[in-house]
C-alpha cells in the first residue's frame, strides 16, 4: 500500500530500478521525470523539501552516473538527504533561520558515499529546527504534512525525508536519529526506518544536535531499499573519533523472507504501557503472533530503570545541545546582521535571538542550566548513570534474547498543532525510541498496520551491530502485514 | 606588614614541532600566513565538522610529562571549556578538567631552578593538552585605536601544552629563571621552538602583601615576564604604601608601554560549563607508549649542565645559566669544539653576551647568528695571542653584537693592546709631565699608582696593556727616585 501521490512507476525500489536501468539506461531519465512529476503535483502540498534541485540539475548528474561504466550499488536513485547532513555546494539549513543561506563548503561522509555508490542527491528536506522535535512544526520554515493525512504530522525530526519517500518523491532518503528522528517519521509515514549502532555510520557532515546519540540512517519504502544505502553509509571514516572500526557486511544478504537461523524476541512491558493507544497495541499483537508462526519464540521482560529515560535523555541532549550550538554567533557564518557600532557581546546576544526559535532557546536555555557549576552533578552526572543502567540493563537482556520488539510510536500520527504546543506530550512521543539511542543500540521502525487509516510502526531493536538480524526480522514482518510492493 | 609576594605561572606552549595542528590537518606553521587561509571545516568549527586527534602531540604531551617528572593519567579526556569570544570558532575550547570525575592529562612534577646562590624546586601542579585560539587584529594596532577588530583564525586549533605550576615563586626573576628552564626543556624535547613569536607565552598570578590575587595576562617571554611582575609587584606596593586598597582582577601587560592595564572587558569568573567531549572518546595512554617514549628521552638540560660541568670544567652556575637556553647552549659546545678554552667561552656568554642581548633587547637567535662561533674563537684567539686584553676583549663582544661586524675590522681599525714597551713608555712620560704632583704623590703611596696608570688608559682608550702599563710605571717612580 502507498498513499494517494505514488505511482507505480515512482514507486519503485532500489533493485529493481538498478536492474532497468541496467538493461535500458534511458529508464532512469523515464523515472527522474515521473518523479518530478510527483513533486509538481503534491510538494506544493507536502512541503517535504526546504531545497529541491532542479530536474534539470538532476538529470545531468544522472547523464554523468550512467557514463561511470559502473552503475554503483544505488543505481541512480534518488536520495533526499535530511537538511542537517552537509551538502558541498547545496545549502544546508538545519531547519533554521540561523543557516538560512549556509552552503557548506564539503561534503559530509555519507553524502560522499552516496555518491560514490551511484545515488543522484534529489534535496534538501525539511525538519525540526536542529532536529529538536518529533513532528517536523518545528522547522523555521514551514511544517511538512504527512502524505497518509495532510491534517496530520510526518513525525520528526526528520518529517521531510520520510514524506518525500512516502510520497515517492524520492527513493530513499537519509535522515538522522537522536532520540527517535528516524523511527517515529517512519512509523507516521508507513516507511522503514533503521537507526544504526552508534558509531556505525559517520557523524562527520552531520549537523549535531546531540553528538553522543546521533546517527544517520536510512529510511525507504521497503527493508530491502535500507538495507542498500546501509551497505553504502556503514564503515569506519578515520574523520569521526566515535566511528567504529569494523567490517560492514552486504545488509541485503539479510533481506530473507525465512528466519536466517533461531531467534529469540522480547518485549519489554515498560514499551506497551501506560499511554500506549489500545489500536497500537493490537497491530504490535498481530505482529508478534504471526512471527510466533516463524519458530520465534516471544518473552516478556520488564525493566523498571526505563521509567527515567526520558528525563536521563533530555537532559543529556540538552546539555549537549547547548555547547553544540554555541557556534552559532554570525560572525563565520550563518545569518549576519548589520550590527555596526555594536559591542561583539550584544551582537552575539542579537543573532541568537533572531536566529533560534523557541523550541531551541528552550533547550539551549536548559542545556545550559544542568551544566552549570552546582548542578552540574545533580543533572547530567546522574543522567550519565541513568544512561549506564539502561545500557547494563540492555546488554544483560540481549544476552538472552536477540531482538526486541515494541511500538515505535504510542500512538498514530498526531494532527497538526495537537502536540507541538504542549512540550511535555510532545517530548512523550519518543518514549520508546529514546532507551535505543541512550544504550547507543540499532533499530528499525517497519510498518506493522493500519490504526483508522493511518500507519503504525513497529519498532525491532537489539543488541550492537544486530542490524543484520533488524533487517531480517523487519523483512518478515514486511511479509507478514502484506505490506509489499 | 610584610612585602611577601607569591606568584605562580599558567604557561601555554605551542607544540611547534608537530606538522598539522591539534584535531585536523591543517599545517601547525601558521605564521606568515595570509589571514583565514591556514583553516578547514574543523578548526573553522563548521556544522558538522569533526576533531580527530593528531597522536604526535599526545606523544609530545607524554615527553614533557616526563621531563617534568609528573604523574601520567591512564586516560586522556577531553572535555569542552565554554566561553564566547570571536577568536573561539566553537564557543568551546577543547582541554581536560580535574573535577566530576575528569582528569588532567598529567599531574604533580616538579622543575628545579638554580638561582646561583639558592636553588629551588617549583611544583607543577598539572599539563593539560588544549587548542589554541584564532587572533583578533586591531587594524590601527590597538583596541583603543581602532573602531572594529578583525579575527584570523590561521592560528585556530594549534596544539597548546598548558603547563600551571603551584604558586611557589617569591620574586620575578624566580619566575624568569623558571620560564627560561623550562623553555629549554620544550626546546630540548624538540616540542617548542621558543623564537617564535607566541610559542611561548605565560599568564601570571601575583599577590603581594597578603593582598588579592591579581591575575597578569599576555605575556610573551622570560623577559617580558619579569619586567611584567617588577612593575607588577611595584605598582601593588605604591598603591598599599598610599593607604589603598588591591582589588581582584585580571590585568594586561602592554609590552610596548612596559606597563599592565585592567582588562577591558570586565573577564567574569567564568562557569564555563565543562563537560567531556562526546566527539572524542577517552583514549588510553598504554604503558609502554611511556615506557618508550621514555627510552627515548633526549639528554636534558639538567644532566646536560652537570655533563658540561665535568667535561669542560666549567662552574656549575655557569653550566646551568647555558642550559636555560638549548641554542645557547648548542653554540657553546660547538664553539668549544672549533676553539677550546670553555672557560673563556662559556664566561664570554653568560656575562657579556646574554648582556647584551637583554640590553639591546635582541632577539636570541639573532645575537648568536651576530656572536657565530667563527667569531667568538677569532676574539678567543685576539686574547690569546695578547692582541687584546681582557678589557678590550669585552668591547669586541660588545660590538661584534651591536655592529654585526667581523672581529678582523675591529683588530683592522687599530683597536689592540699597546702590547710594545716603546709605545707606552712615550705615554708614559706623556703622563708623568702632565701629573708631577699625582707622580710625588704615587712615590709615597703606591696607591695613587692606579691613578696613573688609569690616565695612561685614558690616553689610550684602555688599548694600553694594564699588567704592562703598571710595571713601566712602578720601575719610572723608581728610577725618579734614585735619579
Ligand atoms: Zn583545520
Amino acid at each position: 500500500m502507498s498513499p494517494p501521490q505514488c505511482t507505480d512507476l515512482a514507486t519503485i525500489g532500489i533493485k529493481s530500478l538498478r536492474a532497468r536501468v541496467e538493461e535500458d539506461p534511458d529508464f532512469l531519465f523515464k523515472y527522474i521525470e515521473e518523479v518530478y512529476k510527483i513533486i509538481e503535483k503534491y510538494e506544493g502540498v507536502i512541503k517535504a523539501y526546504i531545497t529541491l534541485r532542479p530536474m534539470e540539475e538532476v538529470v545531468r548528474e544522472a547523464e554523468e552516473v550512467l557514463k561511470r561504466g559502473t552503475l554503483g550499488p544505488l543505481g541512480g536513485s534518488l536520495v533526499a538527504v535530511k537538511d542537517n547532513i552537509s551538502t558541498k555546494g547545496i545549502r544546508t539549513t538545519c531547519g533554521s533561520k540561523m543557516l538560512e543561506n549556509y552552503v557548506p563548503p564539503y561534503d559530509a561522509t555519507v553524502v560522499e558515499r552516496i555518491k560514490t555508490a551511484g545515488g543522484i542527491i534529489i534535496g534538501k528536506t525539511n525538519m525540526d529546527e536542529f532536529a529538536m522535535g518529533s513532528t517536523t512544526e518545528n522547522s523555521s520554515f514551514f511544517p511538512t504534512r504527512n502524505p497518509w493525512d495532510l491534517e496530520r504530522v510526518p513525525g520528526g525530526s526528520s518529517g521531510g525525508s520520510a514524506a518525500a519517500v512516502a510520497a515517492c518523491e524520492a527513493t530513499v532518503a537519509l535522515g538522522s536519529d537522536t532520540g527517535g528522528s528516524i523511527r517515529l517519521p517512519a512509523a507516521y509515514t508507513g516507511t522503514v526506518g533503521l537507526k544504526p549502532t552508534y558509531g556505525l555510520v559517520s557523524r562527520y557532515g552531520l549537523i549535531a544536535y546531540a553528538s553522543s546519540l546521533d546517527q544517520i540512517g536510512p529510511i525507504g519504502r521497503c527493508v530491502d531499499d535500507v538495507a542498500r544505502v546501509l551497505s553504502v553509509i556503514a564503515g569506519h571514516d578515520s574523520r569521526d573519533s566515535t566511528s567504529l572500526k569494523v567490517e560492514v557486511p552486504d545488509y541485503t544478504q539479510f533481506v530473507s523472507e525465512e528466519p536466517l537461523r533461531k531467534y529469540r524476541a522480547v518485549v519489554i512491558e515498560e514499551m506497551i504501557g501506560e499511554g500506549v493507544d489500545r489500536e497500537v497495541i493490537k497491530v504490535l499483537e498481530h505482529v508478534v503472533d504471526k512471527l510466533e508462526g516463524y519458530d520465534i519464540e516471544v518473552e516478556f521482560r520488564s525493566i523498571p530503570i526505563l521509567e527515567y529515560s526520558l528525563p536521563a535523555y533530555y537532559i543529556i541532549a540538552m546539555a549537549e545541545a547547548s555547547s553544540n550550538l554555541a557556534r552559532y554567533d554570525g560572525l563565520r557564518y550563518g545569518i549576519h546582521l548589520s550590527t555596526e557600532g555594536l559591542l561583539w557581546t550584544k551582537t552575539y546576544a542579537q543573532v541568537r535571538k533572531m536566529g533560534f526559535g523557541d523550541e531551541v532557546k528552550r533547550r539551549i536555555i536548559l542545556g545550559t542550566y544542568v551544566l552549570s557549576e552546582g548542578l552540574y552533578e545533580g543533572y547530567y552526572l546522574k543522567a550519565a548513570k541513568v544512561r549506564r543502567a539502561i545500557y547494563d540493563s540492555f546488554r544483560k537482556l540481549f544476552s538472552e534474547f536477540d531482538f526486541a520488539v515494541s511500538p515505535t510510536a504510542p500512538t498514530p500520527p498526531p494532527k497538526l498543532g495537537e502536540v507541538v504546543a504542549d512540550p511535555l506530550k510532545l517530548y512523550s512521543l519518543d518514549i520508546n525510541t529514546v532507551p535505543v539511542n541512550l544504550a547507543g543500540l540499532p533499530a528499525i521502525s517497519v510498518p506493522g498496520g493500519f490504526v483508522g487509516g493511518l500507519p503504525v510502526g513497529i519498532q525491532l531493536f537489539g543488541p550492537p551491530l544486530s542490524e543484520g538480524v533488524l533487517i531480517n526480522v523487519a523483512r518478515m514482518v514486511e511479509v507478514i502485514v502484506g505490506y509489499e510492493r | 606588614m610584610s612585602d611577601r609576594v607569591i606568584i605562580g605561572l599558567e604557561v601555554h606552549a605551542q607544540i611547534t614541532s608537530l606538522k598539522t595542528k591539534l584535531f585536523c590537518s591543517c599545517s601547525s606553521d601558521y605564521r606568515g600566513r595570509k589571514p583565514n587561509t591556514n583553516v578547514c571545516p574543523t578548526c573553522l568549527g563548521l556544522p558538522g565538522s569533526l576533531p580527530v586527534l593528531n597522536r604526535a602531540a599526545l606523544e609530545k604531551a607524554i615527553a614533557l610529562a616526563l621531563a617534568l617528572n609528573c604523574r601520567i593519567s591512564e586516560k586522556l579526556i577531553f572535555v569542552r571549556k565554554h566561553y564566547f569570544y570571536p577568536d573561539l570558532p566553537k564557543n568551546y575550547q577543547i582541554s581536560q578538567y580535574d573535577r566530576y570525575g575528569l582528569i588532567p592529562f598529567a599531574v604533580s612534577g616538579s622543575i628545579a631552578i638554580d638561582m646561583g646562590n639558592y636553588s629551588k624546586v617549583v611544583r607543577i601542579r598539572r599539563i593539560n593538552i588544549e587548542e589554541d585560539t584564532g587572533r583578533i587584529v586591531y587594524p590601527g594596532g590597538s583596541p583603543l585605536g581602532s573602531t572594529y577588530s578583525l579575527v584570523d583564525y590561521n592560528r585556530a586549533g594549534i596544539a597548546l601544552l598548558e603547563i600551571v605550576t603551584e604558586p611557589d615563586f617569591s620574586n620575578s626573576r624566580e619566575a624568569r629563571v623558571f620560564l627560561e628552564k623550562l623553555g629549554s626543556i620544550l626546546e630540548h624535547l624538540d616540542i617548542t621552538d621558543t623564537s617564535l613569536e607566541g610559542a611561548l607565552r605565560a599568564d601570571a598570578n601575583i599577590s603581594v602583601a597578603g593582598g588579592p590575587r591579581v591575575e597578569i595576562k599576555n605575556i610573551g617571554s622570560p623577559r617580558e615576564l619579569e619586567k611584567a611582575l617588577n612593575y607588577e609587584i611595584a605598582r601593588q606596593l605604591n598603591i598599599l604604601k598610599s593607604g589603598g586598597t588591591l582589588e581582584r582582577e585580571t590585568r594586561h601587560w602592554i609590552k610596548e608601554k612596559g606597563i599592565t592595564v585592567p582588562s577591558r572587558a570586565k573577564e567574569l569568573e567564568g562557569d564555563y560549563r565543562y563537560f567531556p567531549d562526546p566527539d572524542l572518546p577517552p583514549i588510553s595512554i598504554p604503558p609502554d607508549l611511556i615506557e618508550s617514549i621514555k627510552r627515548r628521552l633526549p639528554e636534558l638540560p639538567d644532566l646536560r649542565a652537570r655533563r658540561l660541568a665535568e667535561e669542560y670544567g666549567i662552574g656549575s652556575y655557569m653550566a646551568s645559566v647555558l642550559v636555560l637556553n638549548k641554542r645557547l647552549c648548542d653554540h657553546f659546545e660547538n664553539t668549544v669544539r672549533l676553539c677550546g678554552n670553555p672557560k673563556l667561552v662559556s664566561s664570554i656568554l653568560v656575562n657579556e653576551f646574554l648582556r647584551w642581548v637583554d640590553e639591546l633587547d635582541l632577539d636570541l637567535g639573532e645575537g648568536l647568528r651576530r656572536l657565530n662561533s667563527k667569531r667568538l674563537c677569532r676574539i678567543v684567539d685576539y686574547l690569546e695571542k695578547g692582541l687584546i686584553s681582557v678589557k678590550l676583549l669585552k668591547e669586541y663582544v660588545r660590538r661584534v653584537i651591536v655592529e654585526n661586524t667581523d672581529p678582523e675590522k675591529i683588530v683592522e681599525s687599530g683597536m689592540t693592546t699597546l702590547s710594545s714597551a716603546e709605545d707606552i713608555e712615550k705615554i708614559v712620560e706623556e703622563v708623568f709631565k702632565e701629573y708631577p704632583k699625582a707622580v710625588e704623590d704615587a712615590r709615597r703611596d703606591p696607591k695613587a699608582v692606579n691613578f696613573l696608570v688609569g690616565q695612561v688608559m685614558k690616553k689610550t682608550r684602555g688599548r694600553a696593556d694594564p699588567k704592562l702599563t703598571n710595571a713601566i710605571i712602578l720601575r719610572r717612580l723608581q728610577e725618579h727616585e734614585s735619579g
